[in-house]
């Protein structure tokens, strides 16, 4: 269970002051798919990065089962996310001089997973292990991404704007593979975008407006990739 | 085309090299010239011994410094500027895609060059104002007669304007070269450095092994000057203990500030090129949960070996140079002192590298463990 209480976080200071989160409070279950939507500066993006404790709040507490993030040191922090958590970005940020095999077994390696060779089977990469980021598609990158993150075996995966890049098609496979692959193993998604139809395919629906959380709602029935617009 | 104030403030360090170069050229070339106004043939036998062995030393420092220094420098040049182009594609490209052609955007890189005359500019004229005090040093014995300090035009000429110019036409040249990959590869930095994977031995390896490979293959001119700097630390530092016996104290002190200074410049720009080149991996490991540990091991550690082969290179060099020098040189200098190898100064130098070189490491380690992910990873 995540746990978000009273979050706070500003950027910048004096007149130029931005107070992007205004006290969240929310409750993320173990094993749940959850979509925080809202337009470009409602401070989704923000959340996520204080949630996965990439980023510390000013004020607030994010509790994992109970223990909170906030008060870890760097070090624990970063303990933290290598034991936890997975990351998907928008920018893939693949190491660009290390194959597609090398990428993925950056998580791999954290996890000790010696069958990451599976995940890249599962996002259709087989054949591309020895190709460098710059020899594939968007979507093949992203889809190394997906593997990468997923080979360290999260207990919570993090994606911020997984398909922004990516054309309808492209994008639409990239989330089939996850939603696949989440239903198989069962791990939280916590997942940022503005796109309203990715929000079909989760369980719970978080809508986020100038900082404060305006809606949340569940959704009675999940949609595919293939069945949402785009 | 912006050439900004930063870029233009790393040039510093190509400043530095060519102004020690110049430095030593101009006092050893000034020297010999005003030694050639002396006869010769009116010296006695010991002088005569003196003459011939400051002409041949200043002949021999002149080669290896200048020639040492200069190709370093170039190297440094040839660095910056394809730093540049990697870093600023977009805009080259776009210039290219408006379409400019690639010797006008190529020609501003002439600036590259500038710092080159602004270095040996400062070296002749530190040169110039040393020059009565080096007289005194190479005349101590008085074996030779009294020269004054001559200015001589043919050496701001081949010293300070000429290696400018040169090396101004050099930065123009291989920018233009740089320039003729397609546009569209110098807007989407399609410039993938690829590591070759080496058969099965690859597969084995894990992720933090293959990494330290790409980083070290990605840049290998910072393996270079990593070396160099170890070179340039062992080489001068045991030079400088030995020339207190073979020479003078203020020989021995201009030969320790040149390394020091060498050594010091090419290790921390090279180092800190290394995490800035590899801040946005840097800061993927740790959002991945990598330890700082880590981070600095797989981007720091891979360049540990080069400075080891750099110290023992200078260590050797030092050692032939002089035993060259005191055997063939100063063979017929009476009361030259026998020289061999100083395990003391190699055990002296050897100490205060490690100490240098691993406080260094601890100091890029906390900037590598200060980095802020955010802002790293939305440059």
């Amino acid at each position: 269970m995540i746990e978000a209480k009273q979050l706070v976080k500003t950027y910048g200071s004096g007149q130029s002051c931005t107070r992007v989160l205004k006290g969240i409070d929310l409750k993320i279950s173990d094993g749940d798919f959850v979509v925080i939507l809202g337009a470009s500066g409602s401070g989704k993006s923000t959340l996520l990065n204080v949630l996965s404790g990439l980023e510390r709040p000013d004020s607030g507490r994010v509790l994992y089962d109970g223990a909170d993030i906030t008060a870890l040191s760097d070090s624990d922090l970063t303990k933290f996310r290598r034991d936890n958590v997975g990351f998907i970005f928008q920018q893939y940020y693949l190491l660009p001089n290390l194959t597609v095999e090398k990428n993925v077994r950056m998580g791999a390696d954290l996890a000790g997973n010696k069958d990451y060779g599976d995940i890249i089977k599962a996002v259709g990469l087989e054949g591309k292990t020895k190709k460098y980021p710059g020899e594939l598609s968007g979507g093949e990158q992203q889809r190394a991404a997906v593997a990468r993150a997923l080979a360290k075996k999260p207990k919570v995966l993090f994606l911020d704007e997984p398909t922004g890049a990516l054309d309808e098609n492209t994008g639409r496979q990239v989330l089939d593979y996850i939603s696949h692959l989440h239903k198989e193993s069962g791990f939280t998604i916590v997942m940022v975008t503005h796109n309203q139809n990715i929000a079909e395919m989760a369980n719970t629906v978080i809508m986020m407006n100038s900082g404060i959380i305006s809606r949340v709602s569940v959704n009675p029935v999940r949609k595919t990739a293939y069945e949402i617009g785009w | 085309m912006i050439i900004g104030l930063k870029d233009i403030a790393r040039l510093f360090s190509i400043s530095i090299v060519t102004c020690c170069a110049v430095f030593v050229c101009t006092m050893f070339l000034n020297y010999n010239i005003d030694l050639a106004s002396v006869d010769s043939s009116a010296l006695t036998m010991a002088g005569r011994a003196i003459y011939q062995a400051q002409v041949s030393m200043g002949k021999i420092t002149v080669a290896v410094t200048g020639g040492c220094l200069g190709v370093t420098s170039a190297i440094l040049l040839v660095f910056y500027i394809k730093n540049y182009i990697d870093t600023h594609g977009k805009e080259l490209g776009i210039l290219k895609a408006m379409g400019y052609s690639n010797i006008s955007v190529a020609r501003y890189f002439w600036v590259f060059g500038f710092s080159v005359l602004f270095g040996c500019a400062a070296g002749f004229c530190a040169a110039y104002a040393y020059l009565p005090n080096f007289y005194a040093v190479q005349n101590a014995d008085g074996f030779l007669p009294d020269i004054s300090v001559q200015f001589h035009f043919v050496l701001p000429l081949s010293l300070v304007v000429f290696p400018a110019l040169a090396f101004c036409a050099f930065a123009v040249l291989y920018a233009y070269l740089k320039l003729k990959s397609p546009v569209l590869d110098l807007m989407h930095e399609r410039r993938q450095i690829k590591v070759k994977n080496g058969g099965d031995s690859a597969k084995e390896r894990s992720f933090l092994q293959s990494l330290k490979r790409a980083t070290l293959k990605s840049k290998k001119v910072l393996a270079f000057f990593i070396a160099f700097a170890a070179f340039c630390f062992s080489a001068m530092v045991q030079m400088s203990i030995s020339m207190v016996d073979l020479a003078s104290q203020t020989f021995a002190w201009m030969i320790l500030m040149i390394g020091l200074i060498l050594a010091f410049l090419s290790l921390l720009l090279s180092l800190s090129e290394v995490v800035k080149g590899n801040s946005k991996t840097i800061a993927m490991m740790r959002v991945m949960g990598y330890d700082n540990a880590a981070c600095s091991n797989a981007v720091l550690g891979a360049y540990r070996p080069f400075a080891c082969i750099g110290f023992i290179i200078g260590t050797l060099y030092q050692y032939g140079l002089l035993k060259m020098v005191t055997t063939f040189v100063f063979s017929d200098v009476a009361d030259m002192p026998a020289y061999d190898f100083d395990w003391f100064s190699l055990l002296i130098t050897l100490v205060a590298f490690t100490a240098v070189y691993e406080l260094a490491m601890v100091f890029f380690s906390l900037r590598i463990k200060r980095m802020p992910l955010k802002s790293v990873m939305a440059e």
